[in-house]
């Protein structure tokens, strides 16, 4: 995790300005703004919306005080458009798994992109992509990087809060556990034998998939300090055979380090 | 700007359409004598990522294609997997599953009638500007999405990606008493849908009709979500299997894009327009009621009044979310066991801005050995630029911005997804 967001001068003149930005990646981060239906209207009242390209035809040059950043790295154009948007702002904040991790796209990172491209385009030679999809934080310095699979809708709200008042976001690193144990669910790994990513993965979902009787996918990719290494040798007594558990690290944070040196492991065991 | 001997409409970022898009029409007097719809979103590239994942990844993994309409994608995924692997659902699950796909609806709809496409035919760049004039509408569009979300929200965990489907069925099925805490907030946004059809009939529409091939899904009992036959105004009648038989999808590379089409036919239109019209005899009473009373009766052809036959669907999607709860009992077991078997299935469902398209081929392991996704707004493309083509010629007087603004309409007309398309839409640098 980054550090926290830088503070603001005192006296703003006018309402902060705030820029949406999009890169490889599925709308569904940026959309989480439009979906905070109680909020919207209180929060576009506090700031000025000045790019959002999902909402508006209004489109403002910057510089803007928090650039809110969604998917991941890969083509060379947005490698330097992410530069520009570093340029033109004061915080800049990644939303989403494909911003701070990479994406499912990162799958490709394993694979040789010009297969990938042949098997999905019929003319090929028109396709213009990087071999890696790489977050924001490999390109820009990045003041917070929020996560999830989508992203959790309040944490965001609390985020552009904390950030325009000049405070630290009160969003948590520990793991989908304790909020599991909160919500009193039994634990469906040692209950029922599921495997479930849930001691490794960051919280912020609210526990939801256990809570819906299957296992934590990882949408919200690795806590601070997770022991993957301890949950590989519980996913084997649970049954699991090396590709399974690789593939369960190599999903929508497949490229954030430790899910990626836990995938890489488990298929050298 | 103006060229010699004609002039350019070009917007470099198309707003209020989900992901990124830029619009070219180059006319010479007035003529048009170029049109570009260009996706420039990067290629994801997920047919290729899916292989070798399981086949009970594809509905999470096919939902990040798009984040308004993830249901769709699982959706689609489910059924294709199912019809691979001969899985018959229970009836109580295909209930569910009709009731997850109104909420995708109504909050799909509900965002781009009111907050996506109204503020074109207001004359605002959005709907935070539209808010200032028109509160109480705003305030009623944010209150019926929410409806259509918290459908999702109950079912699936969250609205964005939610995580309860699941090949056979769900991972956990509501209780009924869960569901019947929706039904006064449905009840209020079945009448909020009644005045939306009002309401979008009262805007004013440019006069522009086209003869077009209409395709959807068209079932013998019910408005189509997920089952069905493929049909067109032209005679298609064809099962999911023949879809790849009976359309094409061709590399042009001026927008960088596979256009789909008709075999031997051409470009056609798909979403809720297409739907209306070829299904308007399966729309509940209420649904249909509405669309009469605002003169709204297939064939429907004026793009433009796509916003209303938008609201139409939302009359009908609270209606089914409603008869779904009243008859809703829940299913003995939330899903069937879904076993490892080397097969191949294709589905069609409905997403909201038309038919998607999935076909896996799964190996003894479940692993699939290929995917094919075809997403709404791909198959939407080529037509988009054929209307703008005949459109633009309408607009040869028209100030440039006007024309400009008036174009983007058209397009929005298609609640064009992007995000969806790109995958599957060539990215090409331009050089020039």
């Amino acid at each position: 995790m980054s550090s926290e967001p830088k503070r603001k001068s005192a006296k703003p003149p006018s309402k902060p300005k705030i820029g949406v930005f999009k890169f490889a990646s599925c709308d569904g981060c940026q959309l989480s703004l439009l979906d905070a239906e109680d909020e919207l209207l209180g929060v576009v009242g506090a700031v000025e919306i000045a790019y959002f390209p999902e909402a508006s035809r209004t489109m403002l040059k910057g510089p803007y005080d928090i650039a809110l950043v969604e998917g991941s790295i890969t083509t060379h154009h947005d490698a330097e458009r992410i530069q520009e948007i570093r340029r033109k702002c004061k915080t800049l904040i990644t939303i989403g798994a494909c911003a701070t991790a990479g994406g499912i796209q990162a799958l490709r990172n394993w694979k040789d992109v010009d297969e990938f491209v042949r098997a999905v385009y019929a003319s090929p030679q028109f396709i213009s992509t990087l071999k890696l999809s790489t977050p924001i934080a490999e390109h820009v310095p990045v003041d917070f990087e929020l996560r999830g699979c989508p992203i959790n809708k309040y944490q965001l709200i609390e985020l552009i809060t904390a950030t325009l008042v000049g405070r630290k976001p009160n969003i948590p690193t520990y793991s989908v556990c304790m909020e599991c144990k909160r919500k009193a669910n039994v634990c469906i790994a040692v209950a029922r034998g599921i495997p479930c990513l849930g001691p490794v993965t960051h919280t912020g979902c609210g526990a939801l998939c256990p809570s819906f009787d299957r296992g934590c996918y990882g949408c919200y990719g690795p806590m601070d300090t997770p022991n993957t290494a301890s949950l590989t040798s519980q996913f084997r007594i649970l049954g699991q055979n090396d590709d399974q558990i690789s593939r369960a690290f190599r999903s929508f944070n497949a490229w954030s380090w430790q899910f990626r040196k836990a995938s890489e492991e488990s298929k050298r065991a | 700007m103006s060229t010699r001997g004609g002039r350019t409409i070009k917007v470099d970022t198309l707003a209020r359409v989900e992901g990124e898009g830029a619009l070219y029409i180059k006319m010479a007097g007035e003529r048009v004598a170029d049109v570009k719809l260009r996706i420039y979103e990067p290629p994801r590239l997920f047919e290729a990522f899916l292989r070798g994942r399981h086949f009970s990844e594809a509905p999470d993994i096919t939902a990040r294609i798009c984040g308004i309409c993830p249901i769709a994608y699982q959706m689609s995924a489910v059924h294709a997997i199912e019809r691979a692997l001969g899985i018959k659902i229970s009836p109580e699950v295909r209930l569910l599953r009709r009731l997850f796909y109104c909420g995708e609806w109504i909050e799909s709809h509900a965002l781009h009638i009111y907050m996506l496409h109204a503020p074109d035919f207001l004359g605002y760049q959005d709907v935070i500007e539209m808010a200032k004039d028109h509160r109480p509408v705003v305030e009623k569009a944010l209150r019926l999405k929410k409806i259509g979300n918290r459908i999702v929200q109950l079912m699936g965990g969250r609205e964005i990606h939610p995580i309860s489907a699941a090949v056979g069925g769900f991972h956990k099925a509501p209780a009924k008493s869960q569901l019947r805490e929706l039904v006064s907030e449905l009840e209020w946004a079945l009448e909020a849908s009644l005045e939306a059809v009002k309401w979008t009939s009262t805007l004013e529409f440019p006069d522009f009709e086209q003869d077009y091939e209409f395709v959807a899904l068209r079932h013998p009992d019910e408005y189509p979500f997920s089952e069905g036959r493929l049909v067109s105004n032209r005679g298609l009648d064809i099962d999911a299997a023949e879809y790849e038989d009976r359309f094409a999808e061709f590399h042009v590379k001026h927008s960088n894009a596979l256009q789909s089409i008709v075999r031997g036919r051409g470009s056609y239109f798909v979403g809720p327009l297409a739907r209306f019209n070829l299904n308007f005899d399966k729309l509940p009473e209420v649904a249909q009621k509405a669309a009469l009373e605002v003169e709204l009766k297939p064939p429907v052809k004026n793009l433009f009044r796509s916003i209303v036959v938008r609201a139409v669907e939302l009359v009908f999607a609270c209606a089914e979310a409603l008869r779904v709860i009243r008859e809703y009992e829940p299913p003995a077991a939330p899903r069937v066991e879904a076993p490892n078997r080397r097969s191949v299935g294709q589905a069609i469902t409905e997403a909201p801005r038309g038919i998607l398209y999935h076909r896996y081929a799964i190996d003894d392991n479940g692993l699939i050995l290929t995917a094919k996704i075809v997403p709404p707004t791909s198959q939407n493309q080529k037509r988009i630029e054929d209307d703008l083509r005949e459109y633009a010629t309408h607009l040869a007087a028209w100030p440039l911005e006007e024309a400009t603004w008036k174009c983007e309409q058209a397009v929005r007309c298609y609640d064009p997804c992007i995000s969806c398309a790109t995958h599957f839409l060539k990215v090409v640098i331009e050089r020039e």
